[in-house]
């Protein structure tokens, strides 16, 4: 027994730990301030102020929400199916957390003499965990609108089902072609490349950028893709019978989506947490590796930031797609321009190799 | 068929190019668009701490009015009560006794009088309706509360301060207005 208890690395396990708990609660608080980011956007491109009521500037207004949120009646519907009422909600945050653990969130720290690295597990798959753990999050919709044992529910579910794994395909088929660039499917190593090539992913690869951005605008289902959960259509789509903390839950899943969504193109396309025209190396040297790490760091989160003001802008802006125009543009639009845009690539490495 | 004036303007119907089915180029237009508005004057007034102004003929709160000594105007004969089509108004009257000659001015008065503000509608008939220019709509809204009792406003919550006994309640409840008679 002491030997086992020995043999296990209580240190490097501790650090994980709290690595974990560092970035689930940095993702849900940052996911609280995205919701009152996203009305306070809201209001100002609408021209009035949004929340300035609660704390000054409103700035205590997603306390207030979650408050009412948790004070709500839960409501079980009779008629529903009662476990999976209840896990629905929960896959569809269990998957928009797990995501975040493949994602390098910075440089490595040097506390004392032990070097932590900022992300969680470095896997070599890590693109295709990514992919795999998004594909999970269309089950919490589908889960959702069953269980709610309602008509309405039941076609909105269908329909962002439908819409997610449209999507998803050409969001597997644009990153192909950025693969083939990088030659490795681990996130570390796709940030590592950037840095040391100094030019970040998205000067190679712009039209697989923008085919990513618009597929990720759909697997979060964000206007003008939200067709799931429109208010004015299909009675609030598949979150309807849905009351408090159940509901909290779902809405909260798509914000925590947003902010991941945005740290995967923000690293994938962006250099993650490569500091634009700043020498790692040589300031490494004069700071010490740690500040170096935690700047890193920074600059991701302010490319995330501003990934997440471009998906609250561009939700003020455009109006919503019917469903044929969507499955359209899922299928007949971006999946052949992703296919072009993979050939190009291939075509353009081969000629620069010879 | 022929056009019927020669003001007419051919609207052009070329279809739709690959490149403007993509939308992208409108899209962009239309964030500048909002991005710009991000940027304007905001239409918001922050009650309480700002205030619209109103015009002088704003229906709000009543009140119930004194004259230039005083006196209350009110003699309670009804005429605003039959004249509200919510039947929000009642009273009863009382008759002024040999000291009172200072707080009434006419020998018939209001003892207790009483608006509804739950059923008034706010349509002024009562003010058009009085003889002795004794009720009068002011520019404040009526403001919320938690019990139906309180909106029973009575003659302490109606009648203004005394122009004479206190000066500046009565200056602060006339809010600056220049009185035109």
């Amino acid at each position: 027994m002491n030997a086992v208890l020995l043999a296990i690395d209580w240190a490097s396990l501790l650090e994980k730990l709290i690595l974990i708990v560092v970035i689930v609660s940095v993702s849900l608080v940052i996911a609280m301030y995205e919701t009152y980011a996203e009305r306070k956007l809201a209001g100002f491109i609408q021209d009035r102020l949004g929340p300035s009521r609660a704390g000054p500037f409103g700035i205590l207004q997603p306390l207030a929400d979650g408050l009412k949120l948790f004070m709500k009646e839960e409501i079980i519907p009779n008629t529903s199916n009662k476990f999976l009422f209840i896990l629905g909600p929960c896959l569809a945050m269990m998957t928009a957390m797990m995501t975040s653990a493949v994602i390098p969130w910075g440089g490595s720290l040097h506390i004392g003499n032990r070097i932590v690295s900022l992300q969680v597990a470095d896997i070599n798959i890590g693109i295709l965990y990514i992919f795999g753990v998004v594909s999970l999050g269309v089950y919490g919709i589908m889960i959702g609108g069953w269980a709610s044992n309602n008509k309405f529910s039941l076609i909105a579910a269908l329909r962002g089902a439908s819409q997610m794994i449209s999507y998803e395909l050409a969001m597997g088929l644009a990153l192909i072609a950025l693969l083939m660039l990088t030659g490795s499917l681990s996130m570390k190593t796709i940030v590592q490349q950037q840095m040391d090539r100094g030019v970040w992913n998205v000067v190679y690869q712009p039209l697989g950028f923008l085919i990513f951005i618009v597929c990720a605008f759909a697997e979060c289902n964000r206007t003008p893709f939200d067709l799931p959960e429109a208010e004015n259509e299909l009675n609030f789509g598949y979150h309807q019978e849905y009351s408090s903390m159940k509901l909290g839950f779902y809405l909260f899943a798509e914000y925590i989506n947003m902010f991941i969504s945005s740290a995967v193109m923000a690293t994938l396309f962006f250099g993650g947490y490569d500091i634009p025209f700043f020498n790692e190396a040589a300031h490494m040297a004069t700071w010490g590796p740690t500040i170096v790490g935690l700047l890193g760091a920074l600059a991701l989160f302010i490319k995330i930031a501003f990934f997440i003001f471009l998906f609250i802008w561009v939700r003020w802006t455009i109006p919503r797609f019917r469903y044929d125009q969507l499955m359209n543009l899922g299928w007949k639009k971006l999946i052949p321009l992703a296919l072009i845009n993979m050939v190009i690539t291939g075509a353009l490495l081969l000629w620069l190799k010879k | 068929m022929e056009a019927l004036t020669n003001r007419v303007k051919v609207v052009e119907r070329k279809p739709i190019t690959f490149l403007e089915s993509l939308y992208l180029w409108n899209i962009m237009k239309g964030m500048i668009i909002t991005f710009r508005h991000i940027f304007k004057k905001k239409a918001t007034i922050k009650y309480p701490e700002q205030k619209r102004p109103f015009s002088p003929v704003f229906r709000g709160l009543h009140i119930l009015n004194r004259d230039e000594e005083g006196r209350e105007r009110c003699t309670a004969c009804g005429l605003c009560a039959v004249a509200c089509p919510a039947e929000a108004i009642t009273m009863e009257a009382a008759e002024r006794k040999a000291g009172e000659e200072n707080l009434y001015r006419e020998e018939k008065y209001a003892a207790r009088y009483e608006i509804n503000m739950l059923r008034c509608i706010f349509c002024g008939l009562c003010e058009e309706a009085c003889p002795k220019d004794a009720i009068y709509l002011t520019e404040t809204f009526a403001p919320a509360n938690f019990q139906r009792q309180t909106f029973i406003y009575g003659k302490p919550d109606l009648l203004i301060p005394h122009p004479k006994e206190e000066p500046e309640l009565y200056a602060k409840a006339a809010g600056g207005r220049v009185k035109r008679n």
